[in-house]
C-alpha cells in the first residue's frame, strides 16, 4: 500500500460567495469544502459518502478543474495542475468523469457516436479513427454498435444513456475517473448490471475510480478505500472493510446504522441522526458535528479535531481518538488511542 | 441475460432531428394553412409586377375611389385613381422585404451577441446585456421613430433603425436560453474534456439555443411588418408612389369615409400577413419540442 498516490489534494477548499444584498447585508461564503487533504492511490476505488450537501459533488468538481478552488492544489502523478509540468488540458485527458444524471450529460441534439468522438477529436484524433473507438467503447459497455452509434439521447434507456456515459468518459483513455452519484439515478437491477460492468472496465484498462454515492451498500460492494464526509471535511478514511466493520468516527457510526438492515429483528427502531446538517455558512465552532454527536462534550465545541491515524491506513478527525485533546474518552497525551 | 437490446426502441435509425420536425410540421394543419399562405405571399413578393392585371403607378384622374367591384377594378382604386389589386399584389415585395430584413440581421447580430454574453457570463455578461437593457427600455415603436428620424428618411435607413429596434429582445433570448445551457452536465462534460470555448459554443450550446431564438425571432416577423408599415406611415420609410401597404394605408386614410372598404385593404393584408407568420412561428415552436 505504500505506493505512490495518483491523485494527492492538499488543503482543497471551496468556498462559494454570497450575494451581497444592496444593503450591505449579506457577503458571508458557503463553506463547500474545507480544506481537505487525501490521496488517491493507483489502481485503487475510493469511496466518498456523505448526506447531501456535505461536499461531495463539490469535491468531484473541484477535482475535475470544473470550479476553481478557494485554495488548495491538487497534484496528479506527481505534478501540480495546471503548471507548465501538466498543463490543464494534458491532466484532462487523464482524468474524466461520468455525471449522475444521465440524460442532462448528453447533448441531445449529439448521436451517441458523436458524443463519444467529440472528446478524442479535441485532442487532435482524425474524425474516422475517433468513430471507430466510439464503435469499439460502444462495444466494449455492451451496446451493440451497429444499433446505438447513430442514436439520439431521447431513444435510450437510462441505463443505456449511462453505459454511454461511461463510454464517453473512456474516450480519452483516463487513467483515473470520477463517478459522481453515476448509479444512484438507475433501478437496482440496472445498477447492478453498470456496477458489473465498472468493475470490469476497471480491470481492462487499468483505472483508478473516485467513486461518489450516498448509497452506503453500493460503496461499500465497489471500494477498495472509503471517506466519509460531513460540511465540507473529512471525518473518517480508511480501507472499506475495516470502516465498515469498525467505524471509528461518531458520525460514521450513524451513518452505518442507518443502512436498512435485511433482518426484520434488528430493525432499527429510533433514527441514528435527527434534524438537518448544520448551515455550512455558519458551520458549528470546533468539531462541526458536535452538535448533532452522542459523544459531544464541551471541549468539541472549541478544539478543531485533527485527522489522526488509528492504524497506517485508518484515519478519523475526532477528539475521542486525539491523545490529550481533553475529551474523557481520548487518551492521556502522548498515551495511544483508544 | 444482461442483454441491453431488451430495453430497445423500436427505431433501428433515428431519422433525425430535422427530418422529424418537418414530418411533425406536416401532421399541423394551422401550419400547413399558414405555410401556404406564406407561400402565396412569397410568391406575390417575388412575381408581383407579373401577378398585376394592372400598371400600379398609373394614374386616372376619372377613376378615383372606385368601390370594391367596379369594372376593371376588381379591389378598387386609390385616391389617384391606381388599382388596388394591382398595388396590394406589388405591394407585398417592398412590405414583406421591410419585415422580413431587420429581423433577419437582428437574428445574426442579437445571437452573437446573446451567446457571448451568455457563454461568458460574469462581468462580459454584466456589461453587455446592461447596454441591451438599455435600448431595451425604450417602447419599440418610439426606438424606432427616433432612430429612423435621426438616419433620416429612406428604404435603407428605416432598416437599419428596425434592425437596431430588433437586436436587444433577440440578445436578450439568446443570452438567457444560452445562460441555461452553459450550466448543463454535457457543457460541463465537454469542458472536461479539454475543449476550448469555441468548440464548446460550437458543437454543443449552438445546437441547443439556434431553436428558440430561431422561434421568438419569426414572431417579430409580424411586428417588423407593422413598424415598417408606421415607419412608412410617418413618411419616414417607403417614399410615394411606391406600393407598400403602410404607405398605402396612410394616403388612402383621408378616403375613410368616401370609400372605407377600399381604405382598409392594404391594413388588411398587414394583417393577415402578420397573424400568418404568428402562426406560423406558434406552430414551429410546438414542431420542435422533440420531447413530446
Amino acid at each position: 500500500m505504500s505506493a505512490l498516490p495518483l491523485l494527492r489534494i492538499k488543503g482543497l477548499t471551496k468556498h462559494f460567495p454570497l450575494k451581497k444584498s444592496i444593503f450591505g447585508g449579506g457577503g458571508g461564503v458557503v463553506r463547500a469544502v474545507d480544506s481537505i487533504d487525501f490521496d488517491v492511490l493507483p489502481g485503487e476505488t475510493l469511496g466518498v459518502v456523505g448526506e447531501s450537501g456535505c461536499g461531495k459533488s463539490t469535491t468531484a468538481r473541484l477535482l475535475m478543474q470544473l470550479i476553481d478552488p478557494t485554495a488548495g492544489e491538487v497534484i496528479f502523478d506527481g505534478a501540480a495542475v495546471g503548471t507548465r509540468d501538466l498543463p490543464l488540458k494534458a491532466f484532462r485527458r487523464q482524468v474524466q468523469m461520468v455525471f449522475q444524471d444521465s440524460y442532462a450529460s448528453l447533448n441531445p441534439r449529439l448521436t451517441v457516436e458523436d458524443s463519444i468522438a467529440f472528446g478524442p477529436q479535441v485532442h487532435g484524433v482524425a474524425l474516422a479513427e475517433a468513430k471507430q473507438r466510439a464503435h469499439n467503447l460502444l462495444a466494449r459497455v455492451g451496446l451493440e454498435p451497429g444499433r446505438f452509434a447513430a442514436r439520439y439521447p431521447h431513444e435510450l434507456s437510462g441505463g443505456q444513456r449511462q453505459r454511454v456515459n461511461i463510454a464517453r468518459a473512456l474516450a480519452l483513455q483516463p487513467r483515473v475517473v470520477i463517478l459522481d452519484e453515476a448509479v444512484s439515478a438507475l433501478d437496482k437491477s440496472v445498477e447492478a448490471q453498470v456496477l458489473n460492468l465498472l468493475l470490469d472496465l476497471k480491470d481492462a484498462f487499468g483505472l483508478t475510480y473516485v467513486f461518489i454515492s450516498h448509497d452506503l451498500n453500493v460503496v461499500r460492494f465497489i471500494s477498495d478505500r472509503v471517506m466519509v464526509m460531513y460540511l465540507g471535511q473529512v471525518v473518517e478514511i480508511g480501507p472499506a472493510e475495516g470502516l465498515f466493520e469498525q467505524p471509528a468516527h461518531p458520525y460514521t457510526r450513524a451513518l452505518l446504522s442507518s443502512i436498512p438492515s435485511m433482518d426484520p429483528d434488528h430493525r432499527t427502531e429510533k433514527p441514528a441522526l435527527s434534524g438537518d446538517p448544520p448551515n455550512p455558512i455558519e458551520p458549528p465552532t470546533g468539531c462541526r458535528f458536535h452538535t448533532r454527536c452522542p459523544e459531544a462534550q464541551a471541549v468539541c465545541a472549541q478544539t478543531i479535531p485533527r485527522l489522526c491515524g488509528l492504524t497506517s491506513t485508518h484515519a478519523v478527525a475526532c477528539l475521542m481518538y486525539e491523545p490529550g485533546s481533553g475529551h474523557s474518552r481520548a487518551a492521556a497525551s502522548g498515551g495511544m488511542a483508544a | 441475460m444482461t442483454s441491453p437490446s431488451l430495453a430497445v426502441a423500436v427505431l433501428e435509425h433515428s431519422p433525425g432531428y430535422w427530418r422529424s420536425v418537418l414530418s411533425r410540421l406536416l401532421r399541423d394543419k394551422v401550419a400547413l394553412g399558414a405555410g401556404t399562405a406564406v407561400l402565396i405571399l412569397l410568391i406575390m413578393a417575388i412575381l408581383g409586377p407579373l401577378l398585376a392585371p394592372a400598371d400600379p403607378y398609373q394614374p386616372s384622374m376619372l377613376s378615383r375611389l372606385k368601390p370594391i367591384g367596379s369594372a376593371g377594378y376588381l379591389l378598387g382604386s386609390d385616391e389617384l385613381g391606381r388599382d388596388m389589386l394591382s398595388r396590394l399584389i406589388v405591394g407585398a415585395r417592398l412590405s414583406l422585404f421591410m419585415g422580413l430584413t431587420p429581423v433577419f440581421l437582428a437574428f445574426f447580430i442579437g445571437t452573437a451577441i446573446g451567446l457571448l454574453a451568455g457563454y461568458s457570463g460574469g462581468w462580459v455578461n454584466s456589461v453587455i446585456m446592461r447596454t441591451v437593457d438599455v435600448f431595451y427600455a425604450f417602447p419599440s415603436v418610439l426606438l424606432a421613430i427616433a432612430l429612423s428620424g435621426a438616419l433620416g428618411a429612406g428604404i435603407f435607413n428605416s432598416l437599419i433603425s428596425l434592425t437596431m429596434v430588433f437586436i436587444p429582445p433577440i440578445a436578450r433570448v439568446a443570452e438567457s436560453v444560452t445562460t441555461q445551457v452553459r450550466g448543463r452536465d454535457y457543457v460541463e462534460s465537454a469542458r472536461a474534456s479539454g475543449a476550448n470555448a469555441f468548440t464548446i459554443v460550437r458543437v454543443h450550446v449552438l445546437g441547443n439555443v439556434l431553436g428558440p431564438i430561431f422561434v421568438y425571432s419569426t414572431s417579430l416577423i409580424a411586428v417588423s411588418m407593422i413598424l415598417a408599415s408606421g415607419l412608412s406611415f410617418l413618411g419616414l420609410g417607403v417614399k410615394p408612389p411606391e406600393p407598400e401597404w403602410g404607405l398605402m394605408l396612410n394616403t388612402l386614410r383621408t378616403a375613410i369615409y368616401a370609400q372605407p372598404w377600399v381604405a382598409a385593404l392594404p391594413g388588411a393584408m398587414i394583417f393577415m400577413t402578420s397573424i400568418t407568420f404568428n402562426l406560423l412561428s406558434d406552430s414551429l415552436r410546438s414542431a420542435m419540442d422533440n420531447k413530446q
